[in-house]
């Protein structure tokens, strides 16, 4: 995977995570770029894009747009289900996730996604796994501020 | 508005100082600073507000507030420049506390990029890190070092990331491999010596970790697919117990068994069953149980069943495989979802190549999806149906192709399929002449400025060249000139630079074509297009080069002038040249009946022109004696320049010397170039081939065909599809159709007959009967349409050579005096009956040989080339020739030495060759079917003067000696290595084990003996380039391992590789 976005139906940037180095202009201008694309789409057309060389799948889950770039012979089908279950992820997390969640916590949707893809690949795909690395981590942290209080 | 900014300004401070009371409870943090500052973000709207915020009042805070970065992250995320705040990140992960550090580290690895400076002050924490007893922490330092590390870091964490792949804790082992194959794709030479801990990753007890490793493998496997072929076995193994649910629960997804994991084995078992039967054979039974298996209707099954598919075409065919995978895709094709339906298309074109009869079977559905609101639908359609053209529905397929041109906007696809239009127009254009000139037009006023510059290009070499017929030719021309004059009549405003170009090229060369024409109408026309003000110099220009071809009559001559002397104190150099020159044409009638001498008698003369440019000879040895620099062809400057370069990165370099030459003297690719020269030359069409300059040349359409490894095939397919008698096979392709209709629709009750038709028109030539083609063949040298009209291009035999071995006559050489020397491109020295006597010369010394090589003309000097080798000798002469490698020619220097001590007369040489005929030579195609035939063409000939009787001699030419270097870099090599389609792998022993650097011995022998370019070494691999003379290059991939050189050859053209190879394989034994 070459990069992944999240953002709103108005066009707001959520999150955005690059696996391959590029410059902040270019990946202003792609993101500007990508985002009128997919929201020019409508609803019943194909969740598939080819765009410059790239393959883009996206999936709209509520208001928030799930966008990744995948490389032509990468499998589309798994990089919808690697949305989803990223989705699922956080949903499970927040509990029933909204887009808000996702604003104002946007570090742990972060954290999350680094214990789910490393270096663009899905590393761990159990969700109790997945979870069970983010609470440790948190747990800590909770422990901190208690010693701290 | 500007009270929301104070309030929040003022707010700041106080809420930095307060401590964040309610961590962790999501719902809470909307109170929290961040959340006010999310809120107050969103309610501005001024960018520079925005920033206002994000900047000043954070600063001193940084190093102890985690939650600044996270509020630094935002702003940076909205477009803010939050830079101020990298390095107070890396601090935070480097000095602060577990929490502050994660933060940290998500801070470092969402701001900062591989390369930048700040990152080298992480290595340090890193380490630390790495070495900590925290598992949290170890896991942490993982996660960010598989993000982004610095390349030439990556040896100091190596051997601490290696270490924890031992590690007790299954998720930190998980991570290590990860970071392992993060290193493996920036830097693969820096993990080699560690290809064994892969293998042990590979056979971890803990399937995540296995699972982690199949990445590096599938990299792995794709480079050298040979020397992993052991490890099929457990590769099919470990599938058959996924699939079979052996694993735990916990890897389900959707109560499918790890479906990750089984995607990534069916790609690693493509890679390794491609094209080797027997690998192939061990997998059959596991593929069978995959597509057994994969029932249930998720989106997670048709995943793997999509990927199975794809494993199924790739690996050596097996009929009983393939039907059922035929019978999936059509799942796929005839599934309502449209994310399967698209998918069910692309499966479609990766196999329809084998097997025509899938199209058919779905041909309904196809154009049903042709009139797909969605464009990505009506996009992959096309694509199959470029995939199955041929002769007889190439015109509704480009129709259709254009209809979605006409829509399209995206830039993108408009370069993609315009040059799938082209080639298609250009491969079928035979019984559609008029077809092909409008769907060239489209092509241009659709493809624009945008297109790949070699579709113009090769549609004027192809009206210049022609083909088989005169008469078809006159009238293709004819049909041009028709359509650009009445294009010219009309508004010419809109149309593309590169059009208007085409327009004024065909104008002025195959304008007298038409009858009753007058050139200074012609004159006319082109002139109202430099009134338009948006058209560019480079199309001036063209304009220009067309009005000096019409300036036979004086009428044309006097409008042409008119508007030439608006140009002649131009700023532009090329379109003053152009006018000036235009202007001298039009004093000089001289000079005019002699260069356009085809609108004297009405009919077009060929020219020969004399391109070695020998006139000038004089003039260059003067220069050379008074110290001038030998001049050097612009690659060898490049090549001097990127060496001069290179040394300006070196600390202590020398300065580099300004090098006027280069930078004066570059190769200009305007249409000035073939001003006059191209109404002289007798191929007119040759400047604007060269300035489709070889490189983009390759760039062509095939490329973007995609999938790699299966161009052979469909040539193979598409040549016998397109050889097929259609008399006789049409009737049957009809009934077939409509019968598969018959039996695949008869649920379908309503029949749109205008469906049926474009089915029909669209389905036709494609043969039902044919079985699914298993044996994969390998395509002959195939020579598309275009290439077949390729003639002489370029002039590899000089001129004068030429004709003499094109007539096969004796001339008499003006009697020789000692080591006098012959070159082949002087005429004067050649040409002229007897000449004076030259005085012998006392000292007759047999070894000259020595000294010949100094004889060779002022424009050879300097130039690669080989030993003067004696042909032969008698009592008086002797003859010697060697071969010089020009960078665009093969010269051949022959030295005819009196070894007598009295002078020799009437010398007289002839020179000839049964089997080739010298235009052929100039052609890369036939100079490479030559060699194909394993013919090494041979020059025969006779010397003889008075006092000596008649001597034979040979010459043999090998394609070695048309091989020249090819300078790239790293990466245009890679670019150019990705589009090339031809390609050929052999191992060959080396023999001497005993060197130290093997790669490095093979390189230089491959280099010396082949005239290779090595453009990079990196680690146990090598990569070179060469070209043939006409500019078709070969890459070559060279690789180390155990006494076996792995060499990999790849061409555009089908079969340089394989000839190439041989003299490689030759190369390396001799060495």
């Amino acid at each position: 995977m070459q990069f992944m976005l999240l953002f709103s139906r108005q066009g707001k940037l959520r999150l955005q995570k690059w696996y391959v180095p590029l410059s902040d202009k270019e990946k202003k201008k792609i993101t500007r770029e990508l985002v009128q694309t997919v929201l020019a789409r409508k609803p019943k057309m194909c969740s598939f894009l080819e765009w410059r060389d790239l393959k883009i799948v996206y999936k709209r889950y509520a208001s928030l747009y799930f966008c990744c770039a995948i490389e032509d012979q990468d499998n589309e089908l798994i990089t919808l289900e690697i949305i989803h279950r990223y989705v699922e992820l956080l949903d499970k997390y927040f509990g029933s996730v909204c887009e808000l969640d996702i604003i104002f916590n946007f570090e742990k949707a972060y954290f999350i996604l680094d214990e789910f893809l490393l270096g663009g690949e899905a590393q761990e795909t159990s969700k109790k796994n997945v979870l069970k690395a983010i609470e440790q981590a948190d747990l800590l942290q909770e422990v901190r501020h208690n010693y701290f209080l | 508005m500007s009270d929301v900014v104070e309030k929040t300004l003022t707010a700041l401070p106080g809420l930095l100082l307060s401590l964040d009371s309610q961590p962790g409870a999501a719902k809470l943090c909307a109170t929290s600073r961040l959340g006010s500052l999310v809120r107050s973000i969103t309610e501005l709207t001024s960018k520079n507000v925005g920033e206002e915020m994000a900047e000043p009042p954070a600063g001193p805070l940084f190093h102890t507030e985690k939650p600044c970065h996270v509020r630094a992250i935002y702003c940076e995320m909205l477009g803010y420049e939050a830079s101020f705040s990298y390095i107070h990140a890396i601090k935070l992960a480097q000095q602060g506390s577990v929490l502050e550090k994660r933060v940290g580290y998500l801070a470092v690895s969402l701001f900062l990029h591989e390369s930048h400076d700040l990152l080298l002050l992480l290595v340090n924490t890193v380490l630390k890190d790495l070495q900590s007893t925290n598992l949290i922490e170890v896991c942490m330092a993982l996660t960010v070092v598989s993000q982004i590390f610095p390349k030439d870091m990556i040896p100091a964490v190596l051997p601490l990331v290696e270490d924890k792949l031992t590690h007790s804790k299954e998720i930190i082992r998980r991570k290590a491999v990860l970071a392992l194959y993060k290193f493996y794709l920036i830097a693969p030479n820096q993990v080699q010596h560690i290809h064994d801990k892969f293998r042990k990753a590979l056979c971890d007890k803990d399937p995540g970790v296995m699972t982690a490793s199949l990445h590096i493998y599938l990299k792995l496997i794709k480079e050298s697919p040979e020397s992993y072929k052991d490890l099929t076995d457990s590769f099919v193994t470990i599938l058959k117990q996924v699939v079979g649910g052996k694993l735990p629960v916990d890897f389900n997804y959707h109560s499918v068994p790890a479906p990750w994991l089984q995607m990534q084995l069916l790609r690693i078992l493509a890679l390794l069953g491609k094209e080797d039967q027997r690998t192939s054979e061990m997998m059959y039974e596991v593929l069978d149980e995959s597509l057994r298996r994969a029932e249930i209707n998720h989106n997670i099954t048709y995943a793997i069943l999509y990927e199975c598919l794809k494993t199924i075409y790739t690996i050596h065919p097996k009929s009983e495989l393939l039907e059922k995978a035929a019978k999936c895709i059509g799942k796929f094709v005839l599934s309502p979802k449209i994310n399967l339906k698209y998918l069910g298309l692309k499966a479609l074109t990766y196999v329809v190549q084998q097997d025509p009869n899938l199209a058919l079977q779905h041909q309904m559905t196809i154009i049903e999806c042709l009139d797909h609101s969605d464009p990505i639908i009506k996009r992959e359609t096309l694509e199959l149906l470029y995939r199955i053209t041929n002769g007889q529905n190439v015109s509704v397929i480009v129709e259709k192709m254009l209809d979605f041109l006409r829509l399209s906007k995206d830039e993108y696809t408009t370069i993609d399929l315009v040059g799938k239009v082209a080639e298609l127009a250009e491969k079928y254009p035979f019984p559609y002449n008029s077809w092909f000139i409008q769907t060239m037009n489209a092509i241009f006023s659709i493809g624009g400025d945008v297109m790949q510059p070699d579709i113009p290009n090769n549609f004027l070499r192809l009206l210049a060249e022609g083909f088989d017929s005169d008469e078809e030719d006159r009238q293709l021309r004819l049909l041009a000139v028709d359509s650009y004059l009445s294009l010219l009549e009309c508004d010419t405003s809109g149309l593309p630079q590169r059009f208007l170009q085409v327009i004024s090229w065909v104008l002025g060369e195959f304008s007298f074509l038409k009858e009753g024409l007058e050139p200074a109408d012609v004159v006319e026309r082109l002139g109202k297009l430099l009134d338009d003000d948006a058209i560019t110099t480079e199309t001036r220009c063209w304009v220009l080069a067309a009005m000096s071809k019409l300036c036979g009559s004086s009428d044309a001559l006097c409008k042409a002038e008119k508007v030439a002397h608006k140009y002649t104190s131009c700023l532009d150099t090329a379109l003053r040249q152009q006018a000036v020159e235009l202007e001298l044409l039009g004093r000089d009638v001289d000079l005019r009946t002699r260069v356009l001498p085809q609108h004297v008698i009405g009919f077009c003369v060929w020219l020969q022109v004399d391109s070695s440019l020998s006139f000038l000879d004089g003039f260059v040895s003067d220069a050379l004696a008074r110290g001038a620099a030998p001049y050097k062809p612009p690659h060898q400057r490049q090549e001097e320049l990127s060496q001069e370069k290179i040394l300006n990165f070196e600390p202590y370099g020398l300065s580099l010397p300004v090098s006027l030459s280069a930078c004066s003297l570059t190769d200009r690719q305007s249409p000035t170039a073939l001003s006059l020269s191209s109404s002289l030359s007798g191929n007119s069409a040759d400047p604007p081939l060269k300035a489709g300059s070889n490189l983009l040349k390759l760039e062509g359409v095939k490329r973007v065909w995609g999938k790699q490894g299966y161009l052979p095939e469909k040539q193979a397919t598409e040549e016998a599809l397109a050889q097929e008698p259609s008399s006789i096979f049409a009737p049957s392709h009809q009934q077939a159709c409509s019968e598969s209709q018959q039996t695949t629709f008869s649920t379908i009750v309503e029949q749109d007959q205008e469906k049926r038709q474009l089915a029909s028109s669209l389905f036709v030539g494609l043969g039902s009967q044919n079985a699914p083609c298993l044996v994969r063949t390998v395509s002959q040298m195939s020579v598309k349409p275009t290439q077949k009209r390729s003639k002489t291009t370029s002039i590899h035999l000089t001129s004068a050579f030429a004709q003499n071995l094109s007539d096969s006559t004796s001339e008499a050489v003006p009697a020789v005096g000692n080591t006098e020397v012959v070159e082949a491109s002087e005429v004067s020295s050649l040409s002229g009956g007897s000449g004076p006597l030259a005085q012998p010369s006392s000292q007759v010394e047999r070894g000259l040989e020595s000294d010949l090589p100094s004889r060779l003309p002022a424009t050879l000097v300097g130039l690669l080339r080989s030993d003067v080798e004696e042909l032969c000798s008698g009592e008086s002469l002797s003859l010697s020739a060697c071969k010089v490698f020009d960078a665009d020619a093969l010269v051949l220097a022959i030295f005819l030495s009196n070894i007598s001590d009295s002078s020799i007369q009437e010398v007289s040489c002839l020179i000839s060759s049964e089997q080739l005929k010298v235009p052929e030579m100039c052609s890369t195609f036939s100079v490479l079917s030559f060699y194909l035939n394993g013919l090494n063409p041979q020059l025969e000939g006779s010397v003889s003067c008075a006092s000596q009787a008649t001597q034979s001699f040979s010459l043999t030419l090998s394609l070695v000696d048309f091989i020249r270097p090819l300078p790239l870099t790293t990466e245009e090599y890679g670019k150019m290595w990705l589009s090339f389609s031809h390609d050929v792998k052999q191992n060959l022993m080396l023999l001497k084990h005993e060197e130290e650097d093997q790669l490095e011995a093979a390189l230089t022998a491959l280099k010396e003996k082949l005239c290779l370019h090595i453009v990079d070494v990196i680690g146990a691999e090598g990569i070179m380039a060469c070209q043939l003379v006409s500019g078709r290059p070969c890459l070559l991939h060279c690789h180390t391992h155990g006494g076996m050189l792995a060499i990999w050859l790849r061409s555009p053209i089908a079969d340089l590789p394989d000839c190439l190879l041989y003299h490689c394989q030759k190369a390396i034994q001799e060495r």
